[in-house]
């Protein structure tokens, strides 16, 4: 074998381990929370409240409390997202303002998520008197996922080919009816994909909710959106390094259920971006 | 003709809302930017400028100095990369440009599950798997210490590094790689001397995505790096406890009353994060505008 | 094919303009008073509890047992560190404070400044138990030892009759009750005046638990915490107040009797003297069945 194939044969074999190890120590956490966790996952584990100091009971509050906070964050984050998108592909004209826009949208997108903690206690917590809330909680969380979602769909929009625009143009639409009717349809599976990664990063982070929403316990289920709720992953924080005693298998539990409901959101999002780009017509 | 005035209506209220949210992000970093300053310019004026450039961070005493903290996040940051570059890009590299398709297929999934993996999921294997190894195999005091943090950080950077390196690696046209081989180069040589180096700027724009996602991370260092507020000097600070910025942040946030001076300092803390990762993205970005179909593609 | 849809359907935007208009509504209303006392939510009273980490599961334990005693109170529990209880009572974000040391002069000052006047209950008492792996052989410390390897002085076990290994401090966070009370009582002896510090190389855990998992599988390490805290896998030192004393394990007979030298009381501080559904409260954690909670936690009850 020549000495440059012999090199190559070298390289592709350490680029191969590299990926391998990689992507190794996922299915090895995924696994092995899943193995840990399995154990602790009854019905009333899932559908009780906490009971004994957080070391019986279940983790329905937190459960129910991440829902709660990603579907707010998802209320406000979708629409403004989705509308910044469809302004960034459709609308905005090539100028140093629009310029400006994206640059803030890669600098939001790049912002550390305790920042937008601190932001959220300034602003939603402090200055709007929100108070520690799912409101303050869920428009924090909002911002810090809306680069994601622009972003995203802004892509899923301009993949659309412009003569799909220009036919409904022809045919008397408005550009409203054209994006309504025409453009968002057809985009909404990038749109979705991008949607559910946005609200995935979302419900798994704990810094943004530090100060603004998360409450250490409550053993009954918020009943307004100014009420602080418990959370999953401030949940899996506490219970791992606050509180005494703590049996570990409810902590893998914790782990597990956190695990679940981010990675099916993440499985929805790849299914849908698959079954999409198998139909796509153009 | 009036039908058609009516309808016009609802359509321009839609119309300014999709241009104020066009806006919005601008407003929303502005408003960032407004409240980091409000609350922390304070500081500036409540404790002497020198005093935030010290050695000491004791807030409960009224040290403030800030480098013991900066310090922390550069070493856990620098060591992030290390560790995450060589596996990061290398794996960008294999699924491009060697695996076949079936690889390619099981591996950009599964590094986006690490994207999804929450932090504080991270933070509790390592704070009770991961750091005990880490003492036993190096035989350090304690495993606790900067070299978890970075391990972690380097996990949570990869999945930036491999799809933003791997995209920009795919957007090298086909005609370079067929001109190297027919000129007789393997594909390595193809790899390295043609293809990695056309595809350079977006390779660096992964990196510098990496960093502003290590230099950020909160939950998983304040769980694993000891929170030391001790000087990282030398080699051997990679091996020792640290602070980092954002450790600092979400340990001590909740506990200072509004308006302090202790508030204050930490909303500095939150500004100086700030500015770095406005200047990593900056960096970033500028290569962005370069390579517009590249830069709608990072974020995703 | 694209989905039709019915023209002029538009739930998604209507919702964002109508995110949009509660933001902004929110933007314009005037400020309304924080809450200070109780809130109604809906039919429910809630009592917002925050602070102290030593005292958080404490608190739990009481405000479980409370909605047995009195159905329609809720007690929200939240740690954080004294530091925040009491941060948060001046702000006037939660109705009681717990807190593992007394208010500052600072805070006092603060919360007149607000128009506050804190008042304080002591609620139970606590030990602070210096903890170490199972396996290390010093089981004895004094309290100039401790003040010398927490300064940083001792940097190896040897030096206090222990194997030849490095010293691991592990502390409380800074806004801790506890923290705070180590500080003035064991690094400094009491002496406030004295510039010893913390050593910077002292790991600040976030958490009692913290200590408490690193202190079970390290040998190296040292840390302190509540009694209540201390598992039966870690190993609890005896402490003397001086060279040649006594050295006392501690124990509830211990804290009682002034016995063991590092102990304290632990607080609930209110706004102003408490009234209606605070007073019913903590009328009720003084009383018998509260106190029996607090001896099952490991911590020393009041009276």
């Amino acid at each position: 074998m020549p000495p440059r194939e012999r090199t190559q044969h070298l390289i592709f074999a350490a680029l191969t381990l590299a990926a391998v190890l990689t992507v190794a120590p996922i299915v090895l956490v995924v696994g092995y929370i899943a193995w840990l966790g399995l154990p602790a996952i009854r019905w009333e584990f899932l559908s009780a409240m906490p009971r004994e100091g957080m070391r019986a009971g279940g983790i329905w509050p937190a459960i129910v409390g991440t829902l709660y906070l990603t579907l707010g964050t998802a209320v406000v984050a979708v629409p403004l997202g989705v509308a910044a998108a469809v302004y960034l592909s459709e609308y905005a004209p090539d100028n140093a303002f629009t310029r400006a826009i994206r640059l803030a949208i890669i600098n939001l997108a790049g912002i550390p998520s305790v920042v937008y903690g601190l932001f959220g206690l300034g602003l939603f917590v402090l200055f709007l008197r929100l108070s520690t809330s799912i409101a303050a909680g869920s428009l924090t969380l909002a911002i810090m996922t809306l680069p994601v979602i622009i972003s995203t769909s802004e892509v899923a929009l301009r993949a659309v080919p412009q003569s799909f625009r220009l036919v409904s143009f022809s045919l008397g639409g408005t550009r409203w009816q054209t994006i309504w009717r025409v453009v968002l349809p057809q985009a909404l599976p990038g749109i979705l994909t991008g949607v559910i990664l946005g609200l995935e990063r979302a419900a798994g982070e704990t810094a943004p909710i530090l100060f603004t929403a998360a409450a250490f316990f409550l053993p009954r289920l918020p009943d307004s959106a100014l009420d602080p709720t418990m959370a999953l992953p401030y949940h899996l924080f506490v219970i791992s390094t606050q509180v005494p005693g703590m049996p570990i298998h409810l902590q893998y539990g914790t782990a597990l259920v956190l695990l679940v409901f981010v990675l099916s959101m993440n499985l929805l999002a790849t299914v849908i971006r698959s079954r999409a780009r198998a139909r796509r017509q153009w | 003709m009036r039908a058609e005035a009516v309808r016009r209506w609802p359509e321009m209220i839609v119309e300014a809302f999709i241009r104020a949210a066009g806006y919005s992000a601008v407003l929303f970093v502005g408003l960032i930017l407004f409240f980091l300053l409000r609350e922390g310019l304070p500081a500036f004026a409540e404790v002497p400028f020198d005093a935030l450039f010290g050695t000491r961070w004791y807030p409960i005493e009224g040290y403030y100095g800030l480098l013991p903290l900066v310090g922390g996040t550069l070493v856990v940051t620098i060591g992030a990369m290390l560790i995450a570059m060589p596996f990061g890009l290398g794996t960008a590299i294999f699924i491009a440009e060697i695996a076949p398709r079936w690889a390619r297929e099981l591996l950009k999934p599964l590094v986006e599950v690490l994207a999804g993996l929450p932090s504080v999921v991270l933070g509790f294997l390592g704070m009770v798997a991961m750091a005990p190894l880490v003492r036993t195999v190096l035989d350090v005091p304690t495993g606790l210490s900067a070299l978890s943090g970075s391990i972690l950080l380097a996990g949570m950077a990869i999945p930036t590094l491999v799809s933003v390196a791997e995209d920009a690696l795919d957007a090298v046209p086909n005609s370079y790689r067929d001109a190297a081989l027919a000129l007789g180069a393997t594909r390595w040589q193809t790899i390295w001397r043609v293809t990695v180096p056309a595809a350079r700027t977006g390779v660096l724009t992964a990196v510098m995505l990496g960093v502003g996602r290590a230099i950020g991370e909160t939950m998983t260092v304040m769980m694993v790096t000891g929170n030391a507020a001790r000087m990282p000097l030398g080699l051997a600070a990679f091996f020792r406890p640290v602070r980092t910025m954002t450790a600092t942040i979400a340990a001590e946030m909740g506990e200072v009353a509004n308006g302090s001076e202790h508030y204050h300092v930490l909303f500095t803390v939150g500004l100086v994060l700030f500015i770095f990762s406005f200047i990593v993205n900056l960096a970033a970005g500028a290569v962005v505008f370069q390579q517009r179909k590249r830069a709608e593609r990072l974020l995703s | 094919m694209p989905t039709r849809r019915p023209p002029g359907s538009a739930p998604g935007w209507l919702i964002g303009l109508l995110a949009l208009a509660a933001l902004l509504a929110a933007c314009s209303s005037p400020p309304t008073p924080a809450a200070g006392t109780a809130q109604p939510g809906g039919e429910q009273l809630v009592l917002i509890n925050k602070g102290s980490d030593t005292m958080v599961n404490l608190a739990l334990a009481w405000a479980e047992a409370y909605e047995a005693v009195a159905p329609g109170v809720t007690v929200s529990v939240t740690g954080g560190g004294s530091g925040t209880g009491i941060a948060a009572l001046l702000n006037g974000t939660v109705d009681l404070a717990n807190a593992s040391r007394p208010i500052s002069e600072g805070e006092r000052a603060a919360a007149e400044a607000r128009g506050l006047i804190p008042v304080e209950h002591v609620v139970a008492r606590d030990a602070i138990a210096i903890v170490v792996h199972p396996d290390n052989p010093v089981a004895a410390l004094t309290l100039p030892q401790l003040s010398a390897m927490y300064s940083g002085q001792i940097t190896n076990w040897s030096q206090v009759g222990g194997e030849d290994r490095p010293i691991v401090l592990l502390s409380r966070e800074t806004n801790s009750g506890t923290h705070v009370y180590f500080l003035e009582h064991v690094l400094r002896l009491g002496d406030n005046e004295q510039p010893i510090f913390f050593s910077p190389e002292t790991l600040l855990l976030p958490s009692s638990e913290g200590i408490s998992a690193e202190v079970r599988q390290n040998p190296n390490a040292i840390g302190y915490d509540g009694l209540g805290y201390v598992t039966p896998d870690m190993k609890t030192v005896a402490v003397a107040r001086a060279e040649g004393g006594p050295f006392v394990l501690p124990a509830i007979a211990s804290v009682t009797s002034g016995a063991y030298p590092i102990a304290r009381d632990l607080y609930i501080y209110t706004a102003g003297e408490p009234t209606g559904t605070e007073e019913d409260y903590l009328g009720w954690v003084l009383g018998p069945a509260a106190q029996a909670i607090v001896a099952e936690l490991g911590f020393v009850p009041v009276e």
